[in-house]
């Protein structure tokens, strides 16, 4: 057994030695930071190594039970032939020893009985072999008997008197058994090693298959195309799973890059403007004014219109960074009643100095006392405060203004702020979360259009939504938020699925929008951002 | 008041240091971090106006972390383009008194800086009443009278109040008070304050000659007697 591995081992060290071999120093560094080749190698070593060992467990249960059952047939002989020595004596014993090589049908007995002067007294050996010397070892030998030669295993023991005996087998048989077993085994080592290779060459190349194509996708995003993805085998396996995430993160990429767009585009376009009539009332002032006050007025009207670029430029940049999640540090546990009152009050007088009643609905305590949520006050402010305003702006006077509160379905609090005003029409109610959207409507109000896309910054934050509908008249925003323990990044799709209200939808869009929901479609709304102080 | 302004823009620290002697105040100048520091260290200021991101190696925070280190007390205000709520929390963290983000109304500072530097004079112990001219406040038993007259004040409109006489004969602007009326730190996007105020006015000014509530253009408002 010994032997068998070491030819195996043998056939290992020559293999390896001689692929590596082939190889220039500098490519063998870089085959063994390989990953595929590494993964590829255990892969091979480890199959090559269990296939010997259960080679090696067959062999030796093969061939160490026939060299037991020889042991053991000799010790059975031994025990037999004392027996009759002392039932019987030296007669019997060797008329034993006939009977036996005569019934012998096999023809490997091997006995040979000797008297103290050497002489043979009964066997079939014909002379004592020179190796056998001692009594307690097992021997073995070539033999020659019948003119055949053969190999044989004897045990010798001396008899009373300076009797000697020698019992044993021939195992010819058995040795040619035994190199045939032997050598079958070390072919099928040899198969097991080159299937190992094989095995190892497919599993890395399948490896490689899967690191290349996220390899190949994501050399492509890095070289500015967005719109490749890890292609999917289907099956739903690890590596499916790994490309799906990969994927996820490149949509979310996509959409945030598409925001940063969206953006630059609003900026361009909304900034300019008012830039543009400040450069023109200086120039203007420069060039024309006649009196002081002339020219005071001008620079200051330049200067209001300054003040309202750096309003819009901070409403952007706190959405940026709402967008992400960088506000997630500030959250705590918030009670909304208080919340909500202290911001009713605020807009209360503003309510009505315009005329207008601003009602303020909470549930009876003590569901009021539920009305709590995991989030960042000061943000949740804000997007109620955009909400108010903008319905204090778009109401009629007159009218009401309602601001209520209530535990909604799976887990969530309904912020909803409800006007009785102009109400926005259908067409323009997706997209009036959008940065910079204003509505034909709301053209000669003032505001700069980010007003709900503060809201629905806010809303994400939170892992929420906002939605818009039709109040007929007037409209009803709606914040709905989960109470949430403990938001994590990147989850905001994902709960914006599960939430049981809201539709599946395959592209959430750029992140500024809500996935439309049905109820949505039907209303549409314009937002404000006032022009700041 | 004596203030130290620490900035390297030039234009800007010209346009701080001219408004701020205009209105009355002794202007000592540092365009970079290291004068800064010495400046703030080996004289007496009444307050510190400083810039967060300065050249020669010592930025506003690290300024601001070795006086505050040594014991220096001297109110500071902090000037910054960084906007963001995380930066504007490191500052108040680093020993700031408060905050202004670039770029910002000179009234808005001004009226800042004014309120640090008083409240870096008199911290003279809780007071129970507060009064400007024949306006009188007494903060025990919350009542406000005019004239010898009792005025009903609900309870926001007193805190109100409360706040322009603890800083009478000073401009406050309408984010001074969302913020410390209020509490909100955000820009409500409308004259929502200033209604606040007017509803006030009708309560204290309207009904006696002589306003004590004066509306400060550009600025904000002022409390002070005729």
């Amino acid at each position: 057994m010994r032997s068998l591995f070491r030819r195996v081992s043998g056939v290992i060290s020559r293999a390896v030695p001689g692929g590596a071999g082939r190889t220039p120093p500098a490519a063998r560094t870089r085959l063994i930071r390989s990953a595929s080749l590494r993964l590829a190698l255990v892969y091979g070593v480890l199959f090559v190594l269990s296939a010997v060992v259960f080679i090696g467990f067959i062999w030796w249960a093969t061939i160490g039970l026939l060299e037991r059952q020889v042991e053991a047939a000799i010790n059975a002989d031994e025990r037999a032939l004392s027996e009759r020595w002392l039932d019987g004596g030296l007669p019997a014993l060797a008329d034993t020893i006939q009977d036996r090589l005569e019934q012998n049908v096999d023809d490997d007995a091997i006995y040979l009985m000797l008297d103290p002067g050497g002489t043979r007294i009964a066997g079939n050996l014909g002379s004592w072999p020179r190796e056998v010397t001692r009594t307690d070892t097992w021997y073995q030998l070539p033999i020659s008997r019948a003119g055949m030669r053969g190999t044989a295993e004897v045990h010798a023991f001396a008899l009373p008197g300076g009797f000697r005996l020698l019992v044993g087998r021939d195992v010819r048989d058995r040795a040619i058994l035994r190199r045939l077993l032997t050598d079958t085994l070390l072919w099928a080592v040899l198969m097991v090693a080159v299937l190992g290779i094989s095995g190892a060459l497919v599993v890395r190349g399948l490896f490689r298959r899967m690191v290349r194509n996220v390899a190949l996708t994501t050399g492509a995003i890095a070289r500015g195309d967005l719109a490749q993805r890890v292609p999917l085998s289907g099956s739903g396996d690890e590596f499916d799973r790994v490309a799906e995430t990969i994927n996820h993160m490149l949509d979310r990429i996509a959409r945030l890059m598409d925001g940063v767009r969206q953006v630059s585009n609003a900026i361009a376009h909304d900034l300019r403007t008012p830039i543009t009539r400040a450069r023109a009332r200086l120039e203007d002032a420069a060039a024309t004014a006649r009196t002081t006050e002339e020219m005071r007025g001008a620079v200051e009207r330049a200067v209001a219109d300054l003040d309202g670029v750096t309003a819009v430029f901070e409403a952007l940049l706190r959405i940026a960074e709402i967008e992400a999640g960088a506000r997630r540090s500030a959250f705590t546990m918030v009670s909304l009643p208080p919340l909500l009152a202290g911001l009713a009050e605020l807009y209360e007088a503003l309510a009505e100095d315009k005329e207008l009643e601003l009602e303020l609905e909470l549930p009876e305590p003590p569901a009021g006392g539920s009305l709590a949520l995991q989030g960042d006050p000061q943000m949740i402010q804000q997007a109620v405060a955009n909400l108010l305003d903008n319905a204090l702006k778009f109401s009629h006077p007159g009218g009401v203004v309602t601001l209520r509160a209530e535990a909604g379905d799976a887990d969530t609090v309904r912020l909803s702020v409800r006007d009785r005003g102009i109400g926005m029409a259908a067409h323009d109610l997706a997209r009036a979360s959008e940065r910079f959207f204003r509505a034909e409507s709301a053209r000669n109000t003032p505001g700069s259009g980010l007003g709900l896309a503060l809201v629905q910054a806010v809303a994400q934050l939170h892992n929420g939504r906002l939605e818009l509908r039709d109040a007929d008249p007037g409209l009803l925003a709606v914040l709905v938020l989960p109470r949430g323990t403990a938001p994590r990044e990147g989850d905001r799709e994902g709960n914006i699925e599960r939430s049981p209200s809201a539709p599946t939808h395959p592209d959430p869009g750029p992140p500024q929008l809500n996935p439309p929901s049905s109820a949505t479609h039907e209303l549409e709304r314009q937002d404000v951002l006032g022009q700041g102080s | 008041m004596r203030i130290l302004l620490v900035e390297d823009d030039s234009t800007v620290r010209g346009f701080i240091a001219k408004g701020l002697r205009e209105a009355g105040h002794v202007v000592e100048q540092a365009d970079n971090g290291k004068d800064g520091l010495f400046l703030a260290v080996s004289e007496s200021f009444d307050a510190i106006i400083l810039d967060r991101m300065l050249p020669g190696g010592i930025d506003g925070l690290r300024l601001l972390e070795t006086m505050r280190g040594q014991n220096n007390a001297t109110p500071v205000l902090l000037l910054s383009a960084l906007a963001q709520v995380d930066e504007r929390v490191a500052g108040l963290k680093a020993g700031g008194d408060d905050y202004l983000t670039k770029p910002f109304a000179f009234s808005e500072l001004l009226a800042r800086v004014e309120v640090l530097g008083r409240r870096g004079r008199n911290e003279s112990g809780p007071r129970t009443k507060l009064s400007v001219g024949d306006l009188e406040m007494d903060l025990l038993s919350r009542t406000v009278r005019r004239a010898g007259q009792k005025i009903d004040l609900q309870p926001r409109e007193f805190r109100l109040l409360e706040y322009l006489l603890r800083h009478a004969g000073q401009v406050v602007t309408r984010t001074m008070l969302l913020e410390g009326v209020w509490d909100y730190h955000f820009d409500p996007q409308t004259n929502v304050i200033d209604v606040h105020v007017s509803r006030l006015r009708q309560k204290i000014d309207k009904p006696f000659p002589g306003a004590l509530i004066h509306t400060i253009r550009n600025a904000g408002y002022m409390l002070r007697p005729d």
